[in-house]
C-alpha cells in the first residue's frame, strides 16, 4: 500500500485546552494506518474513537404537564451514535408527560433502538 | 367602526397631546386621543432627554421662549397631582473659553427679561466647590436654580392616564389614515374606527406635516434631528448633582451631562439632521460626538459606564419655532415643529391650545370635580414600614421581579393593571429593565407576568406592539407518555 | 423541588446566605458542620439551585463529585444535602439590606417584610451577564436581542423559543452550548462570531455544540450593527484588525430575526456595594482574606460574586472554604489576621484571595492576561528574589489557574506582600 491511498480526516481534541489539532489517516479498507498531532496518550485514542464510532450524550428537555415550570430536563442514560442526535431530538420533541417526575425516572426506554432510556435529570413535583 | 360623536380629537399622545388632553379632560367635553403606537409615549417623547429647562435659554420673541418658562412653572402641580418622578435640581451653563462669555452675558439678559429671579453668575471657584468633578479649565458659569428633571415617559403616563379618568377616549395602534371635513364636521378614520368631532388637534410630533396634509393644510415641512443618549451606571450617581450645559450654538443646546430622576448620569443629546425621521440608530460616531462634548464639561466621563444608549428624533420645522394655532381649515388646529423645550413647554402649549379652541368657538364648561388617579408605588423608595404595610395587605409586592432597580411584582401588576400592554411600557413605567442588566434577568419575568396578567401566550407579548415579537411558540406535536421509575 | 411545609423564620441566625445557588447551598453546609446551628440561604427564586437548573447540558461536578452530571442534577444534589444537614432554604425571597450590626432586612413571599439578626454573613449571589450596551452595539433597538443566558431560561425553563435564525455573538461556553440547544429545538444558527483571534469556549464544546453541527465560527470578527425596526432583521459583521477596530468596508449582512448576547459575566454586586466593601476594579467582586472574608467582619463572599469560575466544582470548593469561616465566625473564632498580600504580577490579572497567611495551606486561583505553552507560575518577594515556582504546561485567559500553596512552602518568608507571575519559561 503506497500514501497516495491514504484519506485524512482532522479532528479537534476536546481532551484539555490544549485543543490539539489531530489527524487520523485512513486506508482504502477503512483502517486507521496513522494517528499524528496529539500531545498524549488520551488524544490518540480520542481521535480513534471520534474517527470510527462517534458518539454523544444528549440533553433536553420534553413537555410537561403540571409542573413548577412547562419543561422537563432530561438525558440519554449513555452515548448513543452522533449521527442519531438529531432523530432523538425529534423524537422527544413529541414526548409530553405529566408531573411529578423525579430524577432518574424513565421516559423513554430504548431510544431509537440504541440501547440508552432517556431519564429525568430532575424532580418535578406537581403543582398545587 | 363609527364611534360618538367627539368634540376634540387629539392626533398623537406624545408629551404634547397627552398634555392637551389632560388641561381638556378638566371640562365637560368629549374628547379622543389617538396615537399610532401601542402605548403612549412610544415616540419621541420616551428618548427625551427629561430636562425642564429654566426658561432663560430662549428669547422671547419666539413662541417657544414665551411658553417656556410658563411651562417650567406648572410642572409642580402636575407632578403633585399624578406623582412622576420630577426634581428641580438645578442647572449650570458653563463657559470655558472667553469667548463663550457673551453667551453666559445672554442667559442673564434672557431671564431679566422674564422676569426669572435666582439665575446668576457663578464665579470657577464656586462652580469647582459645587460640582468638583466639572472640569478645572471652566472659568464661569450661569447658574439657574429653576432647571428640573423628570422621567418623561411617567410625565406622559400620568397625564393620559388622569385623562382617561376623566373621559377622554385613549385610542392605540389608531393612526390616521384619512381627514374629511363637511359642515362643521370632521370625520377622522383610523385602521380601526372612524371618528366625528368638532375639533382636530394636530399633535402628531414627526407625523404633523403628514396629518396636516391629509387636512388640506400645507405650507410646512418637518425635518428630523436626531438626538442619541447614553445612559450611566448608577454607581455614578451625585457625579454631578445639577444638569451642566456647554454655552450652546445655534443648532442645539449642545450635549449635556444629565443627574436624571433616578439617579443615573445621561450624556447626550447629540443633534444630527436625518433624511429618514424614522431613523433612531445610534452610531459610533454620534457616542464620540456625545463623549467628546460631555468629557469638555466633565472629564472623568467615560464610555466604558454605558448601560443603555437610545436615540430620539426631534420634529422640526424651519426657522426652528413652535408652529401653534388655527389652520385655514376650520377646526384643526396645528401643534407642530415641538422640539426642544417642547417638554418644558407642554404644559403651557396645553393652556394655549385650549384657549384657541374656545377661542374657535368650543364651550368648555369646566367640570366640577375631577376624578384622581392613585400615584403609583415606588416600593424601594417607602420606608420600611410602609413596605411592610403594603406587602402584608398585598403578597405582589414581596417578590422582586428587577433585581437592578428593584422592582416588585406589586408595581408590574399595577402598571399593567394602569395600561401597560408591552414589555417596553413596563420598563418605562417601573423602571424593570432600565438598570445595569438591561433586563437580562427580568425580562423574561415580566414577558410570564405579561402574558398571565392580560391572558395572552408569551409569544404574543412584545416588546412595544406589533411586529416586535419577542418569543415564539415551539412547533410541536406532542404525544402523553407515563414515565416509570428507574 | 419544591419544600411544601411553611416556612418559619427566626429573629436571629447564626449564618444568612444570600443567593441558593452551589456557592450559598455549599457555603450553607460547610457553615453547619463547622457547628453553627440556626443557617438559613435566601434565594430569589422558587426553587434553589440557582442558574444550575436552566444549564441542561451534563459537564458539572468531575471534581467535586467524581461523576459527570447535568446542571439540574448538580443543583439537587446540593440541595438535597443541604436539606438533609439541616440547612434552612428560603425560596422566592429577597435580601435588600444589611447594616453594620449585621442586621438584615429581608422581602419574602412567605414573610413580607422582615428584619433579622445573624453572627455571620455569606454573600453568594453570583453573577450577570454583560449586555449589548457593555459592548455598546450601534444600530437600533428592536425586539430580539437576548443574552445567551436569557435565551436559555426561555427555552429551557418556560419552554418557547427566542426566534427562527440566529447569530450569536461571542463564544465562551454559555454561546456555544445554546448554539447547540437551539439547533436541537430546531432553531437555525447563522453562525458564532468572536472578536478574539481565538475562541473562548472548551475545545469540547467547540467540538460538540458548533462542529457536530457545521455551524460556523467566525474568529476576529463582530457585529457592528444591528438593524430591523420592530424586530430584528440583520446585523452587520465584520472582521477586525490587530488592534480590534472593526474593518467596516470588509462588513456583511447576516439575516435573523435574533441576536444572542455572549459575550461574559460580571459579579452580581448590588449587595456588596451597598455594603461598601472593598472590590477588586479587575474582578468587580469583593477583596477577600484567605477565609474569603470581605473588607467588613463577620462578611463572607463566594462563587461568581467574587470572581468568575470556570467550573461550578470550583464554586463548590470556595464555598466551603467561605461556609467553614463564616460558621466558626458565628461561634466566637477570630482567625489572626493574614499576612501576605498577593499582588498580580506579570501576565496576571488578579488572583484570589487576595492575601494569605504563612503557616496555612492555601488554593489560590488566579486568571493569566495571555495564553502562554509551558510556562512557570513565580512568586516573587519585595526585591524580585524567586519565593516559590512551578511549572504549567500551558495558560489560557479562560481557563483559570489554581496555585496549591502547601504548609511550608512561605516558612522561610518575612515580607508583607509577594508578586505573582506567569512567564514563559
Amino acid at each position: 500500500m503506497t500514501n497516495d491511498e491514504r484519506t485524512t480526516y482532522a479532528y479537534l481534541c476536546i481532551g484539555c485546552p490544549l485543543g490539539c489539532r489531530l489527524e487520523v489517516d485512513e486506508d482504502s479498507h477503512g483502517d486507521i494506518v496513522e494517528i499524528r498531532g496529539s500531545s498524549c496518550r488520551k488524544g490518540d485514542r480520542y481521535a480513534e474513537q471520534e474517527h470510527t464510532d462517534p458518539r454523544r450524550g444528549v440533553t433536553t428537555t420534553v413537555a410537561i404537564d403540571g409542573g413548577l415550570w412547562p419543561r422537563l430536563p432530561v438525558k440519554t442514560s449513555g452515548e448513543i451514535p452522533k449521527d442519531r442526535v438529531l432523530a432523538a431530538c425529534e423524537v422527544l420533541r413529541r414526548v409530553r408527560i405529566e408531573a411529578p417526575v423525579e430524577m432518574g425516572d424513565v421516559i423513554v426506554h430504548d431510544l431509537l433502538g440504541t440501547g440508552c432510556d432517556v431519564v429525568a435529570t430532575r424532580d418535578m413535583a406537581r403543582m398545587t | 367602526m363609527s364611534e360618538p360623536m367627539q368634540d376634540v380629537v387629539v392626533v398623537g399622545a406624545g408629551i404634547v397631546g397627552a398634555a392637551i388632553a389632560h388641561e381638556l379632560s378638566r371640562n365637560e367635553l368629549a374628547v379622543t386621543l389617538l396615537d399610532r403606537e401601542a402605548e403612549a409615549g412610544f415616540g419621541t417623547s420616551k428618548a427625551n432627554s427629561g430636562i425642564i429647562h429654566g426658561g432663560h435659554h430662549t428669547d422671547t420673541d419666539t413662541l417657544k421662549g414665551r411658553l417656556e418658562w410658563v411651562g417650567n412653572q406648572l410642572w409642580d402641580p402636575l407632578c403633585d397631582e399624578l406623582g412622576f418622578g420630577f426634581a428641580r435640581v438645578g442647572e449650570l451653563t458653563v463657559a470655558l473659553t472667553e469667548a463663550d462669555l457673551p453667551a453666559l452675558d445672554h442667559l442673564i439678559e434672557n431671564a431679566e427679561e422674564k422676569d426669572i429671579g435666582g439665575v446668576e453668575v457663578w464665579s470657577r471657584d464656586r462652580i469647582c466647590a459645587a460640582e468638583p468633578q466639572v472640569t478645572r479649565g471652566v472659568i464661569a458659569g450661569v447658574f439657574s436654580p429653576h432647571t428640573a428633571v423628570v422621567n418623561p415617559y411617567e410625565a406622559v403616563f400620568g397625564l393620559v392616564e388622569a385623562a382617561v379618568a376623566n373621559n377622554v377616549r385613549l385610542r392605540t395602534l389608531s393612526p390616521v389614515t384619512d381627514l374629511h371635513h363637511d359642515g362643521d364636521t370632521w370625520t377622522v378614520t383610523t385602521p380601526s374606527a372612524t371618528f366625528a368631532t368638532r375639533f382636530v388637534v394636530n399633535a402628531a410630533g414627526l407625523g404633523a406635516a403628514a396629518i396636516a396634509h391629509m387636512a388640506g393644510v400645507d405650507g410646512f415641512e418637518i425635518r428630523g434631528r436626531k438626538g442619541e443618549e447614553y445612559l450611566l451606571d448608577k454607581r455614578l450617581r451625585h457625579l454631578v448633582r445639577r444638569v451642566i450645559y456647554p454655552c450652546p450654538t445655534p443648532l442645539s443646546k449642545g450635549t449635556l451631562v444629565i443627574p436624571t430622576y433616578d439617579g443615573t448620569i445621561m450624556v447626550g443629546p447629540t443633534a444630527e439632521e436625518v433624511d429618514d425621521p424614522d431613523d433612531v440608530t445610534t452610531t459610533t460616531a454620534g457616542e464620540s460626538t456625545a463623549f467628546a462634548g460631555a468629557r469638555r464639561l466633565v472629564p472623568s466621563l467615560s464610555e466604558r459606564d454605558v448601560i443603555a444608549q437610545f436615540a430620539g428624533t426631534r420634529a422640526t420645522i424651519r426657522g426652528d419655532d413652535f408652529l401653534i394655532g388655527p389652520t385655514e381649515a376650520p377646526g384643526f388646529v396645528n401643534v407642530a415643529g415641538i422640539q426642544s423645550p417642547g417638554l418644558t413647554a407642554a404644559p403651557a402649549i396645553a393652556r394655549y391650545v385650549a384657549d384657541l379652541l374656545r377661542h374657535g368657538g368650543l364651550e368648555m364648561p369646566p367640570k366640577p370635580l375631577l376624578n384622581m388617579i392613585e400615584r403609583p408605588v415606588h416600593f424601594a423608595s417607602l420606608t420600611t414600614e410602609q413596605q411592610r404595610t403594603l406587602a402584608d395587605t398585598d403578597e405582589r409586592y414581596r417578590r422582586i421581579v428587577c433585581r437592578c432597580e428593584f422592582v416588585t411584582e406589586g408595581e408590574v401588576g399595577d402598571a399593567i393593571e394602569r395600561g401597560a400592554t408591552t414589555v417596553d411600557g413596563l420598563k418605562f413605567r417601573t423602571r424593570a429593565g432600565m438598570g445595569r442588566c438591561q433586563g437580562g434577568f427580568c425580562a423574561t419575568r415580566c414577558i410570564e407576568l405579561l402574558s398571565a396578567d392580560l391572558g395572552i401566550e408569551m409569544s404574543e407579548v412584545t416588546k412595544r406592539g406589533p411586529g416586535s415579537w419577542l418569543v415564539l411558540d415551539r412547533p410541536d406535536d406532542e404525544v402523553m407518555i407515563e414515565p416509570e421509575a428507574p | 423541588m419544591i419544600d411544601d411545609r411553611p416556612h418559619v423564620l427566626l429573629p436571629n441566625y447564626d449564618v444568612v446566605v444570600a443567593g441558593g445557588g452551589p456557592a450559598g447551598l455549599g457555603a450553607a453546609v460547610a457553615a453547619r458542620e463547622a457547628g453553627a446551628e440556626r443557617v438559613l440561604v435566601v434565594d430569589r427564586e422558587a426553587e434553589a439551585g440557582g442558574i444550575l437548573l436552566q444549564c441542561i447540558h451534563s459537564g458539572f461536578g468531575l471534581h467535586h463529585l467524581g461523576e459527570e452530571l447535568t446542571g439540574p442534577e448538580y443543583a439537587q444534589r446540593i440541595l438535597e444535602n443541604a436539606l438533609d444537614d439541616g440547612v434552612d432554604v428560603l425560596t422566592n425571597a429577597y435580601l435588600l439590606d444589611i447594616d453594620n450590626d449585621q442586621n438584615l432586612k429581608l422581602l419574602s413571599a412567605d414573610h413580607g417584610v422582615a428584619i433579622l439578626d445573624t453572627e455571620a454573613t455569606v454573600l453568594a449571589m453570583g453573577a450577570r451577564e454583560r449586555t449589548r450596551a457593555a459592548i455598546r452595539i450601534p444600530g437600533r433597538r428592536p425586539a430580539g436581542i437576548f443574552t445567551a443566558g436569557a435565551a436559555q431560561r426561555l427555552v429551557n425553563l418556560n419552554g418557547v423559543l427566542p426566534g427562527r435564525r440566529v447569530v450569536i455573538l461571542g463564544s465562551g461556553d454559555i454561546g456555544l452550548i445554546m448554539a447547540r440547544r437551539l439547533t436541537l429545538e430546531g432553531v437555525e444558527v447563522a453562525g458564532v462570531f468572536e472578536l478574539m483571534p481565538h475562541a473562548n469556549g472548551l475545545s469540547r464544546n467547540i467540538v460538540q455544540c458548533l462542529h457536530d453541527f457545521d455551524i460556523p465560527l467566525h474568529l476576529s470578527t463582530t457585529v457592528v450593527e444591528i438593524h430591523g425596526r420592530d424586530r430584528i432583521d440583520k446585523v452587520t459583521v465584520a472582521p477586525v484588525d490587530a488592534q480590534m477596530k472593526p474593518v467596516l468596508d470588509k462588513a456583511w449582512d447576516v439575516p435573523c430575526d435574533t441576536l444572542l448576547v455572549s459575550v461574559g459575566l460580571i459579579p452580581e454586586n448590588e449587595l456588596s456595594r451597598e455594603l461598601r466593601l472593598r472590590l477588586d476594579p479587575v474582578t468587580s467582586g469583593p477583596i477577600v482574606s484567605s477565609t474569603m472574608e470581605t473588607s467588613r467582619d463577620g462578611v463572607f463572599a463566594c462563587g461568581n460574586v467574587v470572581h468568575i469560575h470556570d467550573l461550578v466544582d470550583f464554586v463548590s470548593a470556595e464555598a466551603e472554604l467561605a461556609g467553614g469561616h463564616a460558621g466558626r465566625f458565628a461561634l466566637g473564632a477570630r482567625p489572626p489576621h493574614d499576612n501576605v498580600r498577593l499582588q498580580p504580577g506579570k501576565n496576571v490579572a488578579y488572583c484570589v484571595p487576595h492575601t494569605v497567611t504563612t503557616d496555612q495551606p492555601h488554593t489560590v486561583y488566579m486568571r493569566v492576561r495571555k495564553p502562554l505553552e509551558k510556562s512557570m507560575l513565580r512568586l516573587r518577594d519585595a526585591e524580585g528574589d524567586i519565593v516559590h515556582e512551578r511549572r504549567l504546561r500551558y495558560v489560557v485567559p479562560a481557563e483559570m489557574v489554581t496555585l496549591k500553596l502547601r504548609p511550608g512552602v512561605l516558612d522561610g518568608f518575612q515580607g508583607d506582600a509577594l508578586q505573582v507571575e506567569v512567564v514563559p519559561r
